[in-house]
C-alpha cells in the first residue's frame, strides 16, 4: 500500500515539475520575443526596489485594507510552503510527518503557527470573494474583465480556501487518529486551530479516518501541484513574476522618454551633425520605428504583461478612463499578453497577418492618454504600461503618418514656426514689449 | 511705473556677458494671451530680487515635447538639436522654466542629445528665493488666511518628483493651503498632457478638465494655484464651464507672488 501511494507521488511530482518546466520555457520564450533593454546597471538600487516593492509590498499599501488582507495570503503562502517541504519528503520515503520527532514541541507550535496563517488566507480569500461578487469593487467589472478574467479570479481565491481547508481537515483527522492510538500516526500535540474541528472526526473508525487523511493529505499535495502549474497559466503569475520585475524596473524620472538613437543618427545626418563612433561604419539595422507589434518592445514591456495581475488599480487611476474614453492601461497589459500568447502558439507566428496594434490594441486606446504616469504610479509591482502605449504612437506617427489630424497640424507648426500652435517665430518676443511700456 | 529689465542671451553675448540663469519662456509662456502674464509676473520677480538672467527671445524654439508625446521622435530631436546648438553657441549652464513639460524635457530628455543643463522648475527657484529671503510675500498679507487649493501639474509631480517646492511657495504667502481628495502622487491629470493639448479627447463621458475642476470646487478655495501653462487653460476652462469664473480664480504661483509682492 505504502510503495504505491509512494510511487504514484513521485509520479505526480515528476508530472508537475515537466508541466512547469515547459511552461516556464514557454513564458521565457514569449518575453525574449522583445527587443534588447539593458537594465542590468545600479543593481544596490535594482535589489532595493525588489525588497521594498515586492518582498515588503509598498505600493499595496496606499490602499490599507486590501493590503492588509493581501498581506495575509503572501505570508501564508510562503511560509505554509515550508510545510510542502515535509510533504515532499514524507511522499517519497513514505515517511508521516517526518520532522515531528525531531523539532517536539515546536513541531506544535510551528504547525499552529501554519494554521493560523491558514485562517488568514480562508478569510483573506473569502472577503476577497466578497469584494469581486458582491460587494462589487468597479475595478474588477470594466469591459475587459471579460469571462475568463473574472473565472480566473474566482477560481483562485476558491482554489486557496479548498486548500487551507485541507490542511485543518487534514491536521483535525490526523489528530482524531493519534487520539486513538493508530499506529504510524506520531503525536504532533494539541493544533491550535483544528484542533477544534477534532469532534468532527472522533466517532469514526480509525480505518474510515485513515481514509479521510490521506484524502486530505492527497488533496492539499495535489492542490499545491496543481495550483504551481495553474498559476503559470493565470493572472496569478505575479507571485513569481513580482521579483524579477521590480529588480527590472525603470530607475529614471518617470517623465523620462527613452530616447530613440536609430532616429538620432539620422537627425545628426540630415542636420550635418558628427556621428558618434566610427562614422564610415554601415550604419546598424534601423528596423521599424516604435511598435506595431510585440517583437518591436523591449521584453521589460513583455515582462510586464506576464507579471501583471489584473488588479486594475492603473485603470481605476486613469484619468482617461475615469471619463468614459475607450483607454485602460490594464486592458494594453492583457492585450500585450495575449498578442505574445498567440504569437507563440500560433503556427506563423508574428506573420499571422495580425498585429498588437490594429488587432489588440486600437488607435483610440493609445490616442486618449495624456501620459500622466497614474498608471505606472499604481501599479503594486511597477508595471509601465504608458511606454507602450507611447511607443505604439511612435509607430503611428512615423511609419504610418496616422496621427489624428490635429496632431499633424501641431508637427506642422514646430517645424515651420517652431512653436505648437500657428504663431510667427518673430512675434515669439512681443509679450515683452507689453511689460516696456509700463 | 518702473520699466523692467529683459535682457537676450544676444544683447548679453554682445557686451562679452553671460547670465546666471537662462529664462526659458516656453511656446504657451510667449504665445498664450492668458499665460503671457504668467510670463510677466515672473520677470517682475527676476527684476525686483536682481537676479543675473537672460531670456532666448526670438532665438527660443519649442523642446520638441509635444511632438514627443504625439509620437514624432523625428521632429522632437530636429527640435532638441537645434535647441542645444543654441544653448551651446551661448554656453548655458543653469535653466529656469515655468512650464513642467519644459522643465521635463530640458533636464531629462536633453542629456541623451549631449544636452546637459541644471534645470530648475520656477516653483523651485521660487520656493529658494523664499527661504533666501529674497522674496517675503507675506509682508504685504495679499493673501492672508485665504483658502487655496494646489493642482499637481503631472510632469512636475509624479513624473519629476517636486511636489513640495510649489506648497512651501503657497504657505509662504500666509493662505490656508487645502488638498483636493487627490492630491500629490495621486493627482488627477488637467487632461492636457501627452499632447491632449493639441486635439480634442476621444470621446466619452465627461471632459478630464471638469472632472478635476469640480474636485477643486469642492475644497471650497476660491484660488486654484497651478504650476503649469496647460493645467493653467485647463482649469480655467474648467471654471468656465461650471459658470464659476466670477467667484473662484486660477493662477500660477508666480501670479501670485507678484501679486503678494504688488509688483
Amino acid at each position: 500500500m505504502h510503495i504505491i501511494q509512494q510511487l504514484l507521488f513521485i509520479l505526480v511530482l515528476g508530472v508537475a515539475a515537466f508541466l512547469l518546466f515547459k511552461r516556464i520555457q514557454f513564458i521565457k520564450k514569449g518575453i525574449k520575443l522583445g527587443k534588447p533593454l539593458d537594465r542590468t546597471d545600479n543593481s544596490s538600487a535594482r535589489w532595493r526596489s525588489m525588497l521594498l516593492v515586492a518582498f515588503g509590498q509598498k505600493k499595496m499599501f496606499k490602499n490599507p485594507l486590501p493590503a492588509l488582507l493581501h498581506l495575509f495570503v503572501y505570508v501564508g503562502f510562503v511560509v505554509i510552503n515550508i510545510e510542502v517541504f515535509e510533504f515532499i519528503i514524507d511522499g517519497v520515503a513514505g515517511t508521516h510527518r517526518i520532522f515531528a520527532p525531531f523539532l517536539g514541541s515546536f513541531y506544535t507550535v510551528l504547525l499552529s503557527f501554519f494554521e493560523f496563517l491558514s485562517v488568514s488566507v480562508f478569510v483573506a480569500c473569502a472577503i476577497f470573494l466578497i469584494r469581486r461578487n458582491i460587494i462589487r469593487v468597479p475595478r474588477f467589472h470594466k469591459p475587459e474583465m471579460k469571462t475568463w478574467p473574472t473565472l480566473d479570479a474566482n477560481l483562485i481565491l476558491i482554489f486557496e480556501i479548498l486548500l487551507t481547508s485541507a490542511i485543518l481537515l487534514m491536521n483535525a483527522s490526523d489528530q482524531a487518529l493519534q487520539a486513538k492510538g493508530a499506529e504510524h500516526y506520531t503525536h504532533t500535540g494539541k493544533l491550535f486551530f483544528s484542533s477544534f474541528l477534532v469532534p468532527l472526526f472522533q466517532n469514526s473508525q480509525v480505518s474510515t479516518l485513515i481514509v479521510l487523511e490521506r484524502f486530505f493529505w492527497w488533496f492539499h499535495i495535489l492542490g499545491i501541484l496543481g495550483f504551481a502549474v495553474y498559476v503559470t497559466y493565470s493572472k496569478h503569475l505575479h507571485i513569481f513574476m513580482a521579483f524579477p520585475n521590480t529588480y527590472f524596473a525603470n530607475l529614471n524620472p518617470m517623465g523620462e522618454m527613452a530616447n530613440m538613437d536609430s532616429v538620432t543618427n539620422e537627425v545628426k545626418l540630415m542636420l550635418g551633425l558628427p556621428l558618434e563612433g566610427d562614422a564610415s561604419a554601415p550604419p546598424a539595422e534601423v528596423g521599424r520605428f516604435g511598435a506595431k507589434d510585440v517583437n518591436d518592445l523591449t521584453w521589460k514591456s513583455l515582462m510586464d504583461s506576464f507579471t501583471c495581475t489584473e488588479c486594475g488599480r492603473c485603470t481605476a487611476e486613469c484619468p482617461a478612463n475615469q471619463t468614459g474614453k475607450k483607454l485602460s492601461p490594464r486592458a494594453i497589459m492583457m492585450a500585450t499578453r495575449d498578442r505574445v500568447e498567440d504569437v507563440l502558439k500560433g503556427e506563423k507566428g508574428l506573420e499571422d497577418g495580425k498585429s498588437l496594434l490594429g488587432d489588440y490594441i486600437s488607435k483610440e486606446e493609445i490616442n486618449a492618454c495624456t501620459s500622466c504616469n497614474a498608471c505606472v504610479e499604481a501599479c503594486p509591482v511597477l508595471i509601465d504600461p504608458l511606454s507602450i502605449i507611447l511607443e505604439l504612437r511612435r509607430y503611428i506617427s512615423m511609419e504610418e503618418s496616422g496621427s489624428p489630424a490635429a496632431w499633424n497640424a501641431m508637427f506642422q507648426n514646430i517645424e515651420t514656426n517652431f512653436a505648437p500652435w500657428k504663431f510667427a517665430p518673430t512675434d515669439r518676443f512681443n509679450w515683452a514689449e507689453d511689460l516696456k511700456k509700463i | 511705473m518702473s520699466t523692467y529689465n529683459i535682457p537676450t542671451m544676444a544683447e548679453m553675448a554682445a557686451k562679452g556677458e553671460s547670465p546666471e540663469i537662462l529664462f526659458w519662456v516656453g511656446c504657451a509662456g510667449s504665445f498664450d494671451d492668458r499665460y503671457k502674464s504668467v510670463t510677466k509676473a515672473f520677470v517682475k520677480i527676476l527684476n525686483k530680487v536682481g537676479v543675473s538672467f537672460a531670456v532666448l527671445g526670438q532665438e527660443e524654439s519649442c523642446t520638441g515635447d509635444p511632438a514627443r508625446r504625439a509620437g514624432n521622435e523625428f521632429l522632437f530631436q530636429m527640435q532638441a538639436m537645434s535647441n542645444i546648438q543654441v544653448f551651446e553657441g551661448y554656453n548655458v549652464k543653469k535653466i529656469v522654466t515655468a512650464c513642467p513639460h519644459c522643465f521635463n524635457t530640458l533636464k531629462n530628455e536633453y542629456p541623451a542629445l549631449g544636452g546637459n543643463y541644471e534645470v530648475i522648475h520656477h516653483s523651485t527657484f521660487l520656493q529658494q528665493l523664499i527661504d533666501e529671503g529674497k522674496v517675503k510675500p507675506a509682508d504685504g498679507q495679499a493673501f492672508k488666511g485665504q483658502k487655496i487649493t494646489y493642482h499637481d501639474s503631472c510632469y512636475l509631480g509624479r513624473a519629476n518628483n517636486v511636489y513640495e517646492a510649489p506648497r512651501r511657495v503657497l504657505e509662504a504667502l500666509d493662505t490656508e493651503l487645502v488638498e483636493m481628495k487627490r492630491c500629490k502622487t495621486n493627482g488627477l491629470c488637467c487632461g492636457a498632457g501627452g499632447a491632449q493639448m493639441f486635439k480634442d479627447s476621444e470621446p466619452g463621458t465627461k471632459e478630464i478638465n471638469v472632472e478635476r475642476t469640480e474636485e477643486a470646487l469642492e475644497t471650497g478655495a476660491k484660488i486654484i494655484a497651478s504650476a503649469c501653462p496647460f493645467c493653467l487653460t485647463m482649469l480655467s476652462d474648467g471654471v468656465k464651464a461650471k459658470e464659476k469664473e466670477e467667484e473662484v480664480k486660477v493662477y500660477d504661483l508666480a501670479e501670485l507672488i507678484a501679486q503678494a509682492e504688488d509688483l
